[in-house]
């Protein structure tokens, strides 16, 4: 009987420290970054950092202002939203609630496979058939540019915005739906006027997940956004906050190497506040 | 209960045997090799080392990245064995009491699309093509379509070579900066109007290369200097100083015939 309450608390202890561990990478990561961060922010100054609009830091001179990568990661991010979050959410109601159980097991498999493909795929394919496709079709020199990183990150988004909605449209009670067309509402009025506000709290959680994925993505976008630090334009080269740390971390020292961490922090920043906001939405679905 | 008690005890025991392993490794090294210097020479130096390592396992070699002028300046203090830089020594650097001694030589190429007419450019031309002074292919007998100009990020070696052989410093005006040479290749490969640089060593037959003042890259053309875009790969020493037996060992090594073929893997052109 005592050796099996001793490895009933060894086994506690074990998994505390299994799960201990994820909390320490995170306090690890925070702590790190901060420290390894902020020394070239001190040195370049807040201000200078955040809002110079000039990036050259093996000049001369070197300069330092991030606020051309900050505007492109807003940007980019944004308009895969505005692409990505209308596709997703209408694919998901028509799956959730109109479509044929052989038709919602096919196009699941189908968004569960793009979920899984890795990024660099989306950049090589992106490289190779939108870069190209982009210059031909807007008649420009190149296409390597913002709207083609946008176009990316929006089917990369797609897979989460589809799931999460799915989810959350699922798992409406049926009484609601069954009601609603028991009063002799058309079934598109009861997805749109029942089903819909009902799950809007997931709805919102797929929109965020999607902002996440977004705005962290760095592989895909560096290999289609043409990775200059101009300020951000529609058929511009551009380079994101993500992409800015990636693409000179290889040879970058001194006070270069130190900025990129600097960038590293306000993206950090940049996604806790996406968490927070996550967060948010997902404890209001809990109270609702 | 019993059973995972013996395998902890298992495993302890397996790892106290290697922890007798390394200790008495560690007493038998007998030297070390530092190196400090240029980053475009990482490649070169790094298959160097590894290759010298696996024959020398006694002898730790270590190389810093950080830049031709502090590689040369770390060796003028004393704080490395061997400099590396990728520029020949300046005449007050050799005034110092530096020597160098070339390792080899890195030829960068100015590739095109394989459908670009334009077969050859002086260096002139492709510094004003950079620069954005020429921004239309028809200029320098092309069609008439935009130059589309593709380089490198900031800090690459081979932007930094590119662009002090040229002239170009902090003045292009890239369409594109990618992070590897591959990438360039691909892209001007796949964009008609695209011109870019990259390592001699890594271009094929999937682009084209032009040829500067009319002289085409080759080992040859780098060996003899008439190939414009090259610089050298220097090692640098001080003159009055004699090496420690290690960095003798391996400064014997990396200009010896056997390690030709090491250098020319990784890229550069190795001195005859």
């Amino acid at each position: 009987m005592k050796s099996k309450a001793l490895l009933e608390k060894t086994i506690h202890g074990i998994f505390l420290i299994l799960g201990l561990i994820t909390v320490g990478c995170v306090l690890l990561i925070t702590v790190y970054l901060v420290i390894a961060g902020v020394p070239a922010i001190r040195e370049i100054g807040l201000v200078p950092f955040l809002s110079g609009s000039k990036w050259n830091p093996t000049g001369a001179e070197p300069v330092y202002g991030i606020l051309p990568f900050i505007l492109t990661s807003i940007y980019g991010t944004a308009g895969a939203i505005i692409i990505g979050v209308p596709v997703g959410f209408f694919t998901s109601v028509y799956l959730s609630k109109l479509a044929g159980k052989k038709v919602k097991a096919v196009v699941e498999s189908a968004v569960s496979l793009l979920a899984g493909i890795p990024s660099v795929v989306y950049g090589l394919v992106g490289m190779l058939v939108l870069v190209p496709g982009v210059a031909k079709i807007f008649h420009l020199a190149d296409g390597a540019s913002l709207f083609a990183a946008i176009i990316v990150l929006a089917i990369m988004i797609l897979p989460s915005i589809i799931k999460v909605s799915i989810t959350s449209l699922d798992a409406v009670p049926k009484e609601y739906e069954d009601a609603s067309l028991a009063l002799g509402a058309t079934k598109i009025e009861t997805c749109f006027r029942v089903s819909v506000p009902a799950a809007k709290s997931g709805i919102a959680t797929a929109v965020v997940l999607g902002v996440g994925r977004a705005i962290g993505e760095a592989m895909a976008v560096m290999m289609v956004s043409g990775n200059v630090p101009n300020m951000p334009s529609i058929f511009e080269s551009v380079r994101f906050l993500t992409t800015a740390v990636a693409s000179e971390m290889s040879y970058a020292d001194g006070l270069q190497r130190q900025a990129l961490f600097s960038i590293a922090l306000v993206l950090f920043l940049f996604i806790m506040l996406i968490n927070a906001v996550l967060n948010y939405f997902v404890k209001g679905r809990k109270e609702a | 209960m019993k059973k995972i008690i013996s395998l902890i005890l298992v495993a302890v025991m397996a790892l106290g045997i290697f922890t007798g392993c390394g200790s008495t490794e560690s007493e038998t090294v007998s030297g070390t090799v530092s190196t400090d210097g240029s980053t475009s020479m990482e490649k070169v130096i790094g298959s160097l080392g590894e290759a010298f390592g696996n024959d020398n396992p006694d002898i730790t070699f270590t190389y810093n990245p950080t830049g031709s002028s502090s590689g040369i300046q770390a060796v003028s203090e004393g704080r490395c064995d061997i400099g590396l830089s990728s520029r020949a020594l300046k005449d007050e650097e050799k005034e110092q009491g530096l020597e160098e001694t070339v390792l080899a030589y890195d030829g960068i190429a100015v590739i095109v699309n394989n459908e670009n007419p334009v077969e050859d450019l002086t260096l002139e031309q492709i510094a004003d093509i950079y620069t954005g002074k020429i921004t239309n292919w028809s200029e320098v007998g092309g069609d008439d379509a935009e130059i589309v100009l593709i380089g490198r990020e900031a800090g690459s070696g081979t932007r930094d070579g590119f662009e002090s052989i040229t002239g170009t410093e902090e003045a292009c005006q890239y369409r594109q900066e990618l992070t590897s040479t591959g990438d360039v290749i691909t892209t001007v490969e796949s964009n008609a109007n695209a011109i870019g640089y990259a390592s001699l060593a890594s271009v094929s037959d999937s682009v084209k290369v032009v040829t500067v003042d009319g002289i085409a890259p080759s080992e040859e053309t780098v060996l003899d200097g008439s190939y414009k875009i090259q610089r050298p790969f220097v090692l640098v020493t001080k003159a009055d100083t004699a090496l420690s037996e290690a960095a003798q060992k391996f400064f014997d090594y990396i200009t010896s015939e056997d390690a030709k073929s090491i250098i020319s893997e990784a890229g550069a052109v190795p001195v005859q």
